[in-house]
């Protein structure tokens, strides 16, 4: 036996802990290197978490993310500069927005979370591989474009995600007297209460929070929402969760390389506006030939990502030409459809319900196209 | 960890038991599947393929990644694990028992070639360490 394809097996020598290694620990967490962190994989079966935080509530430990807190007047106006979302949709304190930092040639060099805390404070959410490129990006626009702003790294604050159709609930249970104050959340917005930061966003397609607080804190937050019946749930559970819900997952699904409006984040950049963003020109020169689309196996077997796709071009007159090809960039088995699920990079005139075929190993497998997300809020949407 | 003492075992993680008939039944280890995590596909090799040894002859798909499985030993397939299709996750239950598949005319020397329990232990204890 030998590993073909191991996502999460990339390695590095001295790994990076959070907060919660050692609770990971104790709670006998297969722990495993990704992207230089030391993580939880999985506490025992990482199917049974997935189906945990469809059903009931799942907890993650996020800290290996990077919060920044930008502050200073130019804050807006630096981000109008530095994101392809337009933060001028934020206008109530608390408010939250996805969006991608582009390179000046138009590539993704991350998606990151902007929160608008007040006029003189943003704070932003980074991936965790990407934490000290983006940082050191930032600070190179800054020092261009808004001299004076302070971009400070919040590694004193650590991130649980508690997600599922209980989540909230258990949450109020847990931090008292905070239900009155954030009952009324509405998706991708946060506020304050006590020592946390409780926001209603997430990665799994369930609701919930996303919860930072002082790291010196967080083990006892974590396991006083277990004991309240929140099960801990792994870096697997998370990739099969977001699959389905079709988040995109960056390095994967989009990277310096990629064109963002070739990889399903159209929606995420504002051409609209005059507004100038770094990466604004060159998404406006490029030609858009391809789109960010999902399949779903038809055929016993599972899907991976980079596994090369050809359309079937004979099997509906007018679909797809000869020699179309495509590729998977997200692919998995799906415990809720229990059936393999992907997203695939295919060309413009693929469309649902198109069939293609999958090279997987030596054989031809065959997939049908559909729209994503495969499953929101327990529901099934394919 | 528990292995089973009377098996061969390969340094990729297959297990493989000489039979009274002179079949062979061949798996992957309890530490294998521990790897792997949740099983959700088996690909098993065609009744009347013959095999040789190291040759790559099946697939073990987990959540998480897809493995080789290579023959332990020389031999043509004589069955295959019927349960597997549409339970997989019996490999993550016991890995000892749920089988891949079966060998027939099996090259019994190349059983040499593999190895005992106390071999495959330090194997096992070996990449704990590194």
């Amino acid at each position: 036996m030998s590993h073909m394809t191991s996502p999460f097996f990339l390695r590095y020598r001295s790994l990076k802990a959070t907060t919660l290694n050692q609770t990971h620990r104790d709670m006998n967490a297969k722990m495993v290197d990704f992207g230089g962190w030391d993580m939880p994989l999985h506490y025992g079966s990482q199917l049974d978490e997935h189906h945990r935080v469809r059903s009931d509530a799942g907890m993650f430990d996020v800290s290996h993310m990077l919060a920044l807190d930008i502050k200073g007047e130019a804050a807006r106006d630096f981000l109008r500069r530095l994101v392809a979302n337009n933060v001028d949709k934020l206008t109530q304190p608390g408010k939250a927005l996805y969006s991608c930092m582009l390179n000046p040639e138009g590539g993704v060099i991350d998606d990151l979370i902007i929160y608008f805390l007040a006029e003189s404070h943003f704070r932003t959410v980074v991936n965790a591989g990407t934490a000290e490129k983006d940082l050191a990006w930032m600070q190179a626009q800054r020092d261009k474009i808004a001299p004076g702003l302070e971009i400070i790294p919040r590694r004193d604050l650590a991130m649980i995600a508690v997600q599922g159709p209980n989540a909230r609930a258990k949450v109020w249970q847990v931090i008292a007297g905070s239900q009155a104050e954030t009952e009324n959340l509405k998706l991708f917005q946060a506020t304050f209460f006590d020592k946390y930061f409780i926001a209603r966003t997430g990665y799994t397609g369930e609701d919930g929070f996303e919860i930072m607080l002082p790291a010196v804190d967080a083990a006892d937050f974590w396991n006083a929402l277990h004991a309240a019946g929140v099960a801990p749930a792994g870096l697997g559970a998370r990739d099969t969760l977001r699959l389905e819900a079709g988040m995109n997952l960056y390095g994967q699904d989009m990277d310096e390389t990629t064109n963002p409006l070739e990889s399903g984040l159209g929606w995420t950049i504002d051409l609209k506006s005059d507004r100038e963003f770094i990466g604004k020109q060159a998404l406006l020169e490029k030609p858009v030939t391809r789109q960010l689309i999902g399949l779903i196996l038809l055929d016993r077997g599972v899907l991976r990502s980079h596994q090369k796709i050809v359309i079937q071009y004979d099997a509906k007159a007018g679909q797809g030409e000869h020699g179309d090809e495509g590729e998977i960039t997200s692919g998995g088995f799906s415990p809720t459809l229990n059936q393999s699920i992907a997203l695939a990079r295919l060309p413009l005139n693929a469309s649902p319900e198109d069939e293609v075929q999958v090279v997987v190993r030596d054989k031809m497998l065959r997939a049908k196209v559909v729209k994503y997300p495969f499953v929101r809020n327990g529901k099934i949407l394919v | 960890m528990s292995i089973p003492n009377d098996l061969k075992y390969t340094k990729s993680h297959e297990w493989v038991r000489l039979e009274d008939d002179g079949t062979a039944t061949i798996g992957i280890t309890q530490h294998a599947q521990e790897l792997l995590g949740d099983m959700v596909f088996v690909e098993t090799p065609k009744v009347g393929r013959k095999l040789k040894q190291g040759e790559e002859c099946a697939v073990v798909e987990s959540v998480k990644a897809a493995a080789d499985v290579y023959a332990p030993i020389a031999g043509e397939v004589a069955a295959v694990n019927p349960d597997l299709e549409s339970a997989p996750e019996k490999i993550n239950q016991d890995a000892y028992a749920a089988w891949l598949f079966k060998l027939k005319s099996v090259n019994a020397a190349d059983l040499a070639n593999l190895l005992d329990y106390a071999a495959y232990q330090k194997i096992l204890e070996s990449e704990e360490n590194q």
